[in-house]
């Protein structure tokens, strides 16, 4: 598996994702060569899986939310690519489900959980702080980032029962913290009443996540909400999400 | 038979919630304990048990969610339930994805005769009147386009058959011959309340003068045949004011060519031709969207529409009909360009307002109140923006009572398009003979028939409800993702247009332009469902669809990326070059029409206008209120306080192109100006603004369009913006537009905009505009009235930065800056919101006497003396001066900053010589920069010979004091008070 060719990512499209452009820009930008696939052109040749390293559920509005978020898509996929899907992932691969991306990867049983509406009810647009807490490929040496979420159904939940095995196990991988940016701005640290401030969630060893905040949308400077009172101080070049895409094309190296 | 599954939520749901925290708002002293929801999906098709079971399973998600088959499970404790859903024909997006999941399960398609529909059960608990619910269901649901099934707990049969609102449609199928040949009385009967249907009963307005009537009489007594009602209804579709803007087209007293050709167009080729090698134009006027050059290999393009009668109708329809339908006007620009921003201006009544004014004399059918129509215009762009994937940069919101009776809602649309793919120019399109006349998208309804007629009337009792439509934003999505990412870069088609006023019968007719005929065999084009007739099926507004023309060859490579994108497409017809217009039924012919005639056959009405001066006068002096106490209760009021609500719940980040975000600063304060990138890999940036100023149409409408451009570009350059590389677009509502007196002040307005933009240098790229936002009903003791709303012009700019480091923002920076005041201060109160706070203060009306005036030529100076500043750095934060004067403005910098300032009156430029005007004054053309102390030298220098002066410092007292000319304090307000109050305006709104 491992190769000093360039690591190939796979990105869902179709049905109202919408985040596929960035994501392929970020990983290209880090080494890696991304594909966007809808997910039709998946379902008439599974077999085109193999040639993947990485594949990534990103964010967006697949059917409008309707019946639940990431649901009909998650349907879509498991009736249509559950085996080529399990097969792809029985490999050293690595997938991750950002936001509409999480929710379908819940959906469709290939992370825990459910991500069910806020707690204050409505769709949020801002910047949180996340601490990370476990072990993944995703997120080796990062302890913090600060980066954007946008969703209305972003409350991770699950029973007490699952959610103390979860933590057990080390699959909570990241969890909102009162940082930097919530400081800044006098902003709750939990910005949709996750339970027990999850923000993330892994499987298989960590190869598989699920985040409901957007590290692509957190790749340069000019991107985070303050850079204009910073910009006299130090100066960062880049945001805090690259580091996870570099970590995936890495994990290839 | 029909079954009933349903979706019971086993955790909190936002959706009972929000319904809990509405109803509590609205209804306060109702005993209401609890919501809870049921999510149904009613299933019109025969399945087997297992079958359903399955289709249960699909529909839920086991760990938050619990099905039933053919029951509805009811909480414990409730007293009332309340089922929603939609009438027949209305789109039923989450019905439309349950049928798509279904179809999926089972591995087969959907029995074509048959369908699933979505409604909710609200179960609520706690004492209640049957009255009180009744008032429930009335602020739950909008009986336009749902129906609200009230039950009490003792009635509720959880187990009966559930209502399957399918569209019958009965009657005839066929197209009428009209004899025109009739009185003048009758000719105007039928333009104004439409042809008379086999049964008698007129079909709904045309919006035809007597004298566009006749006309159409004598064509076709001279072709030897009458018409039919199909074309007839296109011709009135084609001669719309919405689809030719006549008002704007047609001779005006001395100005024969028009007014948009004399000051709009006319501006515009004389600033292009100045500019010579650097003018910066691509495509004007002539596309869906405006277009400007971005760099080598982009243009950037930009269009504001209005949707104001559907959103007094179905405001959350209208709104994300509008966003989702404005957004077709960058797909449809050229060849397709990715919609990469979305703008929204909403002018509504006073929130607060709660005088209920009805359509009809029997006061059977109320308005909606401004409250409920802000709610819905907010969430209709909230869904429309947010699904589609586009980020919302910039908005406003502006209120004024006479927005009561007709909502303004602007909503509008950036695009990206390379100029050149394999060898073809993107922005070019022409649709050659012998392509199909192909239609992409949704399928055809009956909502939104008479759409663009209908807004070329005042709103009144008999407003047609099918003029609601709600939009899809998925269908768009996967439309335009078939489309721009793929479709156009393989050549497969030669032209497109949107599907919007007037449905396929504007755009066939448009497109056959290029290529100078059509003919469309109407029974090919797919409907909702059947028996619609022939002419609602040509004029028919349903949204997500747009026409294009393919080449035959193409076809094939064509339709299997629409499939694969889950996209219908239909070939419809044939474009030609025969002259002519051919609509067929299943081979007969039922329209028939001369390109000639259809385009040009209107003859231009010479219209006459009448001067109209005003007059105010200013609040006495002797009015005591205190500097101090006017502040806060200025920043209290919605047209200057925060709509933070609103800027956070639509998502500005997606796209990842953000640089200024919509709420600036630590303490987030809404701006006029944003600044995105719209590439990764290039810090080339774009700058989009708004300006309006409506209020100052009380005075002086010329005034008011200066001050509307000039707020515009000036917002635009304190953001970064440059006068180099900046274009404008304007969108005009007036009310009773028709009327000798709007016209000269439309005339005046237009002038205004000529002066402006050639002095600036800022041509306008496109624009629209709606000239009918009247509404005639009556009051509550049945009397009549009419509210028209306040002349109203939205100058939208489009810009772009060489880099986007150099994007500013308002939020005081740091302790020991120098704060500068750029421009003049005159004692112009006049239309200000300072002279309306004092007059609804003392209960008496003072509009002001000096209306603020624009001095175009003094403002260009400065602002390029600011461009050169902020490139070299040299400042901190900027923020243009606006509504509430300076005192306002630096408010909303030290609130965005979360510091204090010192500031002094003395020695401002300007004729200014009282306190309260010095603080109020909406004085244009100004600007306050914070510089540091390192660079006050050189930036004084800049402004050498322009009217500026420092007026004090950033501190770190988090205090906001001012001192007037004899070193009085007249303000002194912690930035925490400050900050409570500009929160206050929308605080009872939810985001």
């Amino acid at each position: 598996m491992k190769s000093n060719v360039k690591p190939r990512v796979l990105i869902f499209s179709g049905y109202g994702l919408n985040t596929e452009e960035e994501t392929k820009f970020i990983f290209e930008s880090v080494g890696a060569h991304a594909d966007i696939m809808h997910i039709n052109d998946l379902i008439k040749k599974p077999s085109v899986f193999k040639h993947y390293q990485i594949a990534v559920l990103p964010g967006g509005f697949s059917y409008g939310d309707d019946t639940g978020g990431g649901k009909a898509y998650a349907r879509k996929l498991t009736h249509h690519l559950g085996d080529a899907l399990e097969t792809f992932l029985n490999r050293d691969t690595l997938l991750a489900g950002i936001c509409n991306g999480f929710q379908i990867a819940t959906n469709a049983d290939i992370l825990p959980g459910a991500l069910i509406s806020n707690k204050t009810p409505g769709y949020l647009c801002r910047w949180v702080d996340v601490e990370v807490v476990g072990n993944s490929p995703w997120l080796s040496g990062i302890e913090r980032m600060s980066i954007p979420i946008a969703h209305g159904e972003g409350r991770y939940y699950d029973t007490e029962k699952n959610l103390d095995h979860l933590e057990a196990s080390g699959a909570v991988a990241l969890r909102y913290v009162q940082g930097g940016i919530s400081k800044h701005f006098s902003l709750p640290g939990n910005p949709n009443g996750s339970l027990r401030d999850i923000a993330g969630i892994t499987a298989r060893d960590g190869r598989v996540i699920g985040m409901m905040p957007h590290p692509e949308r957190a790749i340069r400077f000019t991107q985070e909400p303050h850079w204009t009172q910073k910009r006299t101080g130090e100066v960062k070049k880049e945001g805090d999400g690259v580091a996870l895409f570099r970590n995936a094309v890495r994990y290839f190296a | 038979m029909a079954v009933r599954i349903t979706v019971t939520p086993l955790v909190d749901h936002a959706r009972a919630d929000q319904t809990f925290r509405t109803l509590k708002t609205i209804h306060p002293k109702s005993g209401l304990r609890e919501v809870a929801v049921v999510f149904s999906y009613t299933i019109d098709a025969s399945f087997s048990k297992s079958a359903l079971q399955k289709i249960a399973r699909e529909l839920t998600n086991p760990v938050i969610e619990k099905a039933s088959i053919g029951t509805v499970l009811t909480p414990k404790d409730f007293s009332y339930v309340i089922e929603i859903g939609y009438h027949p024909g209305v789109t039923d997006n989450v019905g439309n994805t349950a049928r798509e999941m279904i179809e999926n399960a089972l591995g087969r398609p959907f029995p074509a005769k048959g369908g699933v529909y979505s409604s909710i059960f609200i179960f609520l608990s706690g004492r209640l009147s049957k009255k009180e619910v009744a008032a429930f269901a009335l602020t739950l649901h909008n009986p336009l386009i749902e129906r609200a099934v009230i039950t009490e707990r003792k009635n509720f049969k959880p187990r009966s058959l559930p209502f399957v609102p399918k569209v019958t449609l009965t009657g005839s199928l066929r197209t009428l011959a009209v004899d025109l040949n009739v009185s003048d009385e009758e000719l105007i009967e039928i333009g104004k309340k439409g042809i008379k249907d086999s049964e008698g009963a007129r079909r709904g307005p045309l919006a035809l003068s007597l004298s566009e009537m006749k006309h159409i009489r004598d064509h076709f007594n001279s072709l030897g045949r009458k018409p039919t009602d199909i074309e007839i209804e296109s011709l009135a579709q084609t001669w719309s004011e919405h689809c030719k803007h006549t008002i704007f087209n047609d001779p005006l007293d001395d100005i024969h060519e028009g007014i948009y050709k004399r000051y709009i167009r006319g501006a515009t080729e004389k600033i292009r031709k100045a500019k010579g090698k650097k003018d910066f134009c691509d495509s004007v006027f002539v596309d869906n969207a405006g277009a400007i050059e971005f760099d080598d290999e982009y243009l950037v393009t930009h269009k504001v529409e209005t949707h104001n009668s559907p959103s007094a109708l179905d405001p959350f329809g209208g709104a994300i009909t509008g966003i989702v339908g404005v957004n077709r006007d960058a797909i449809g620009f050229g060849l397709g360009a990715k919609p990469i921003a979305n703008t929204y201006g909403f002018c509504v009544g006073n929130p607060k307002d709660t005088e209920v004014f009805y359509r009809d004399k029997e006061k059977a059918q109320p308005l909606l109140s401004a409250k409920r129509i802000l709610e819905g215009v907010v969430r209709g762009i909230n869904e429309g923006g947010n699904q589609s994937g586009i980020p919302t940069p910039l908005g406003f919101v502006a209120t004024d009572a006479r927005y009561k009776g007709k909502p303004l809602v602007f909503a509008g649309t950036v695009g990206l398009i390379p100029k050149k793919k394999n060898g073809r120019k993107l922005s070019q399109k022409r649709a050659r003979p012998g392509d199909y006349v192909v239609m992409i998208g949704g399928r055809v309804g009956m909502d939104g028939i008479h759409g663009a007629t209908f807004s070329s009337e005042a709103l009144s009792g008999g407003s047609p409800a099918t003029a609601v439509q709600i939009g899809d934003p998925i269908t768009q999505k996967k439309l335009s993702d078939a489309l721009i990412r793929e479709a156009r870069d393989q050549n497969l088609y030669s032209s497109l247009t949107d599907n919007g006023a007037g449905g396929l019968s504007c755009s066939v007719a448009e497109m056959a332009k290029e290529c100078g005929g059509f003919v469309v065999d109407l029974e090919k084009v797919p409907t909702k469902y059947p028996g619609m007739q022939h002419w609602q099926i040509w004029i028919s507004e349903s949204q997500e669809r747009m026409t294009l023309s393919v080449p035959k060859k193409q076809w094939t490579m064509f339709k299997s990326i629409m499939d694969k994108h889950d996209v219908e497409a239909t070939r419809i017809g044939e474009f030609n070059n025969t002259d002519c217009g051919i609509v067929r039924f299943k081979g007969k012919e039922i329209f028939n029409l001369s390109m000639n005639f259809l385009h040009e056959g209107r003859i231009p009405t010479q219209q006459t206008s009448t001067p109209v001066f005003k007059k105010g006068v200013n609040p006495p002096k002797n009015v005591s209120i205190g500097a101090d106490e006017a502040l806060l209760s200025l920043l209290a009021r919605p047209n200057i306080g925060s709509y933070a609500f609103i800027s956070r719940q639509y998502d500005h980040e997606v796209q990842g192109t953000s640089v200024t975000k919509p709420l600036h600063g630590k303490g987030q304060v809404n701006t006029s100006a944003g600044v995105l990138q719209p590439l990764p890999h290039s810090k080339k940036g774009l700058v989009v603004s708004n300006g309006y100023t409506p209020w100052y149409s009380d005075l002086s409408v010329y005034d008011m369009a200066a001050a509307s451009l000039d707020i515009a570009v000036r917002s635009a350059v304190v953001t970064g913006g440059s006068l180099d590389h900046l274009a404008l677009l304007d969108n005009f509502c007036w009310s009773s537009g028709n009327t000798p007196e709007r016209l000269y002040e439309l005339k005046e307005a237009a002038r205004a905009c000529y002066e402006g933009s050639v002095i600036y240098g800022t041509p306008f790229i496109s624009g629209k505009d709606s000239m009918f936002n009247d509404f005639k009903g009556f009051n509550k003791k049945g009397d009549p009235l009419h509210v028209q709303v306040p002349p109203t012009l939205l100058i939208s700019s489009i810009g772009v930065m060489r880099d986007t480091r150099y994007a500013t923002t308002i939020d005081l920076k740091k302790d020991g800056n120098l704060i500068y005041l750029l421009g003049e201060t005159h004692d112009e109160i006049g239309g200000s919101e300072y002279a309306q706070l004092i007059s609804e203060k003392i209960k008496k009306n003072y509009v002001g006497e000096k209306v603020p005036k624009v001095n175009f030529s003094q403002n260009k100076k400065l602002y390029r003396a600011f461009e050169r500043a902020n490139k070299k750095g040299l400042v901190s934060s900027a923020a243009s001066v606006e509504r509430g004067g300076i005192a306002v403005t630096l408010s909303k910098m030290a609130i965005a900053g979360k510091l204090g300032a010192d500031v002094s009156l003395q020695g401002l430029k300007g004729s200014t010589k009282e306190t309260h005007m010095m603080l109020f004054s909406e004085s244009q053309g100004r600007i306050i920069a914070e510089v540091s102390k390192e660079h006050k030298k050189q930036f004084e220098s800049l402004l050498k010979d322009l009217p500026f002066k420092k007026i004090g410092s950033v501190n770190n007292s988090k205090i906001l004091s001012i001192k007037n000319t004899s070193k009085r304090s007249v303000v002194a307000l912690s930035v925490s008070k400050l900050s409570a109050n500009y929160q206050k305006p929308f605080s009872s709104f939810k985001s």
